[in-house]
């Protein structure tokens, strides 16, 4: 299931110089907040909270699932370099699942390490909210990774409308309508992260049982159907 | 032995038919697969690399079908038209890749640098190499598991001639070695020189096959138009149309010239020059009228 040449290609592909740099730019933003709002207000555990939750989870993690997970595999279907992985007796489904693991190490690393520095910068892990937030941003970063993993195979304006989904959908629709927030990864993640701290700082909207469901058939099922696109993608800009 | 069946195979898209009921055997050797651009060459080599189902009929290998069916990259080397290729690798660095995707390791990735000639430049970018290189490191992905079926997309474009030589040397010596080896092109010398054996494609159809020489004469045999211009157009063309190879010559008086309808090429050729020596006319213009490969393609499909 896993091809370590599928999985050295995609991570030189995505950890290529200017992709990196647009990685890294957002946990160096975390970690310049975090430090500038504890030497301003010091340690407080609703700032703390509303930081990781309000930036960590809800805008930087998607984003960098977007950039991981779309970038795992969009830019080779473009530009039709994938014939290479295509034009040889590896399984689909394997590329692809290779793919997956590549996109949530990425994004783990770029996302959950950020947040946890940024918790113990924050308050010192008070509370246990660096670490729940830390582990909402790993459950969401494989959410996440398979969701955009997905609309990469599927669609050439993946970015686009990963972002779409993150900022619009996560953020402003899932704020203004309640019923949007049952169908959010990052509520999903919430809940995990909920049941870690215990105490009534970080709250989700959907149940645990709910969020774990929906987190595995999210995951399970985006990664299955990318895997079946891929067995009948059409190398597009040919004649 | 390797034989690649394609049997009336079509391909639409949406309302545009661009392969139609197409039907070919490809055997042991080079074949040309010769058409004009747009002809359907892409689409059809597409079908035949497993990228693309066709709309009706099948293709397969020695009987397997080719669609959805990865083991069968095994037998298959590929050479796409396209120029992107993990750029930020070195040519070492992908072709090894391409081989480790075979399930086999450096050995293989060295033999196939060395077949393409390409070890002085192995460690350097791809992104740093020249049209020529990238097709070469091509090649060597195509061969590294020494494959039986080569197929490879308008290889020549953009190569110089030096290139050319070089990249048409190795297939005619991969179709010696009994590898079944087909190539797409748009230009008819580029076929001639390298596949004995010739597929013409026009307009989605299969339009003839065939040896290179029967199709060659049916090329070089049709009626050639030719635009003169002279000192004296009547006198010429009155010299002109009491030999044999002129069939028809009309006295164009706004163009100020005269429009030949030539049927034997070589003989006019030779022809033109001696008359007009002969009766002291100097030849001012002369141009083909009809030497697009479109108007070539299009008289193969009438005969």
């Amino acid at each position: 299931m896993y091809d370590p040449t599928v999985a050295r290609l995609t991570y030189r592909a995505l950890l290529g110089r200017r992709r990196a740099l647009i990685l890294g730019a957002l946990p160096v933003l975390l970690i310049v907040i975090s430090a500038a709002v504890r030497g301003f207000s010091g340690a407080d555990d609703q700032v703390a909270a509303d930081v990781l939750g309000g930036f960590a989870l809800a805008t930087m993690v998607p984003i960098i699932g977007v950039i991981a997970g779309t970038g795992a595999i969009g830019p080779e279907i473009d530009d039709g370099s994938v014939v290479y992985l295509l034009s040889k007796p590896v399984k689909r489904p394997t590329i692809i699942f290779t793919k997956l693991i590549v996109a949530i190490a990425v994004t783990m690393v770029f996302s959950a390490a950020p947040t946890f520095v940024a918790g113990l910068i924050l308050n010192g892990n008070g509370q246990q909210i660096a670490v729940a937030y830390t582990v909402a941003a790993l459950v969401a970063s494989i959410a996440y990774a398979a969701l955009f993993l997905l609309l990469g195979t599927v669609t050439r304006h993946a970015v686009v409308f990963g972002l779409v989904y993150a900022l619009v959908w996560e953020a402003l629709f899932g704020s203004l309508v309640s019923g949007a927030r049952t169908l959010s990864v990052q509520q999903w993640a919430l809940a995990v992260a909920q049941k870690v701290a215990g105490g009534d700082l970080v709250t989700s909207d959907v149940g645990l049982p709910t969020a774990v469901i929906l987190l595995a058939a999210v995951t399970a099922g985006a990664t299955w159907y990318a895997g079946q696109k891929l067995r009948t993608l059409k190398l597009a800009g040919e004649e | 032995m390797t034989t690649l069946s394609i049997d009336h195979v079509s391909r639409w898209f949406g309302n545009v038919v661009a392969v139609n009921d197409i039907t070919m055997t490809v055997g042991p050797g080079v074949t040309g697969l010769l058409g004009p651009n747009g002809a359907g060459k892409s689409t059809l080599i597409n079908m035949m690399g497993g990228f693309l189902a066709p709309s009706t009929g099948s293709i397969t290998l020695d009987g397997k079908p080719v669609w959805r069916n990865e083991q069968i990259y095994r037998h298959i080397g590929i050479v796409p038209e396209r120029e992107a290729m993990y750029d930020f690798l070195t040519g070492r660095e992908f072709v090894v890749a391409n081989a480790e995707l075979h399930g086999l390791g450096e050995k293989a990735a060295a033999r196939a640098l060395a077949t393409v000639e390409m070890e002085y430049a192995q460690d350097r970018r791809i992104s740093t190499y020249s049209k020529g290189m990238r097709q070469r490191v091509k090649m060597a992905s195509a061969l590294v598991h020494d494959p039986s079926l080569l197929l490879l997309d308008e290889p020549f474009n953009g190569m110089d001639p030096r290139q050319r030589m070089q990249l048409m040397d190795l297939l005619r010596r991969m179709g010696d070695e009994g590898r079944t080896v087909l190539f797409s092109s748009h230009i008819l010398e580029e076929v001639e020189q390298l596949a004995a054996h010739i597929e013409v494609i026009v307009a989605g159809r299969h339009a003839a096959s065939g040896d290179f020489r029967r199709i060659r004469r049916l090329m070089t045999d049709r009626p050639h138009r030719y635009l003169v211009r002279s000192s004296d157009d009547r006198a010429l063309a009155a010299a002109l149309i009491a030999d044999p190879s002129t069939a028809g010559i009309e006295v164009d008086r706004a163009e100020g010239a005269l429009l030949i309808q030539a049927v034997d090429f070589g003989r006019f050729t030779a022809l033109l020059p001696r008359v007009a020596r002969e009766h002291g006319i100097r030849l001012l213009t002369v141009s083909p009228s009809d030497e697009s490969l479109e108007s070539v393609f299009s008289y193969l499909v009438a005969a």
